[in-house]
């Protein structure tokens, strides 16, 4: 068993704020995050699969497959979108790295068939970056 | 305990299967099937396992774990075709896949006369593509 992962990027603006809070209890809860005009990361994720050797290839997946898929499911509707207003999955959601971590999973995961049609490769797990030093995951295990 | 040593090298290589004709080749590899090959600064962590000894605090001696990887590994990785001059890349295609797969095969049991416990072996390709292996029964 081979995990494979591969590093895309995109930049997005967000703004935490939660519905159900006040507008101080935002403020106090989220900080600098909750300013109302929002602001941007770049942010840098991992994407992992995981499965056996392909004896006829040599490798565990398609990288360029992988590469389609994320480019499809991830980066057209994330990069240089602003996530509270043009992303469905944020009307409700505050857009928090851990709720766009398992966004991604999600859409990855709902899609992995299309590209991954066989029993391998399954998808590993899905690391975010917001910053250097914030960093969020998501697998089976660790939904 | 995990200990990781990171070392680099460089190599050309040709992503091709034999058994396949030129163009299967080229759907199934793209510009890595071109049959001059192409270059890669390859970036490798070996990671071990172990508690660290009571006397000298290490759980291996960093020295003896650097030169078990040279000698095993760099030395004849580092500047070569790997598909002409690094067996067994003369019969199975170079993928980082199979590079972590070998680099674990020829590190395991030399490090094992050491007392060393190879937990993970990861091949950066690029700083974008990356392969983990954690030996036949992981």
């Amino acid at each position: 068993m081979i995990r494979v992962t591969r590093k895309y990027r995109f930049s997005a603006s967000h703004r935490l704020h939660a519905a159900g809070l006040s507008n101080a209890e935002n403020a106090g809860l989220y900080g600098k995050c909750n300013n109302p005009y929002g602001h941007g990361h770049d942010y840098e994720i991992e994407v992992s699969a995981r499965g056996p050797l392909d004896p006829r290839s040599g490798r565990a997946i398609d990288p360029a497959a992988l590469d389609r898929l994320v480019e499809e499911q991830v980066l057209r509707p994330f990069d240089h979108k602003y996530l509270n207003t043009e992303s469905a999955a944020f009307q409700k959601t505050v857009p928090t790295t851990e709720n766009l971590a398992r966004e991604i999973y999600t859409r990855l995961q709902a899609s992995w068939n299309s590209v991954f049609p066989g029993p391998w490769p399954l998808l590993d797990k899905v690391r975010i970056a917001e910053t250097p030093r914030n960093i969020f995951e998501v697998s089976e295990t660790h939904g | 305990m995990l200990i990781t040593k990171r070392v680099e090298f460089s190599a050309s290589h040709v992503c091709r299967n034999p058994l396949l004709s030129d163009r299967e080749n080229q759907e199934l590899f793209g510009m890595a099937a071109n049959p001059h090959g192409h270059g890669h600064n390859y970036v490798v962590d070996i990671t071990l396992e172990g508690d660290p000894d009571p006397v000298t605090g290490m759980v291996l001696d960093l020295k003896k774990l650097k030169d078990v990887v040279n000698r095993e590994v760099i030395t004849s990785y580092d500047h070569r075709f790997l598909n002409y001059e690094v067996p067994p890349f003369d019969r199975v295609v170079p993928t980082p896949e199979n590079i972590a797969i070998d680099i674990w095969q020829r590190l395991q049991p030399q490090l094992a006369k050491d007392g060393g416990r190879l937990h993970a072996v990861r091949v950066y390709e690029t700083p974008d593509l990356f392969v983990d292996y954690l030996g036949e029964t992981a």
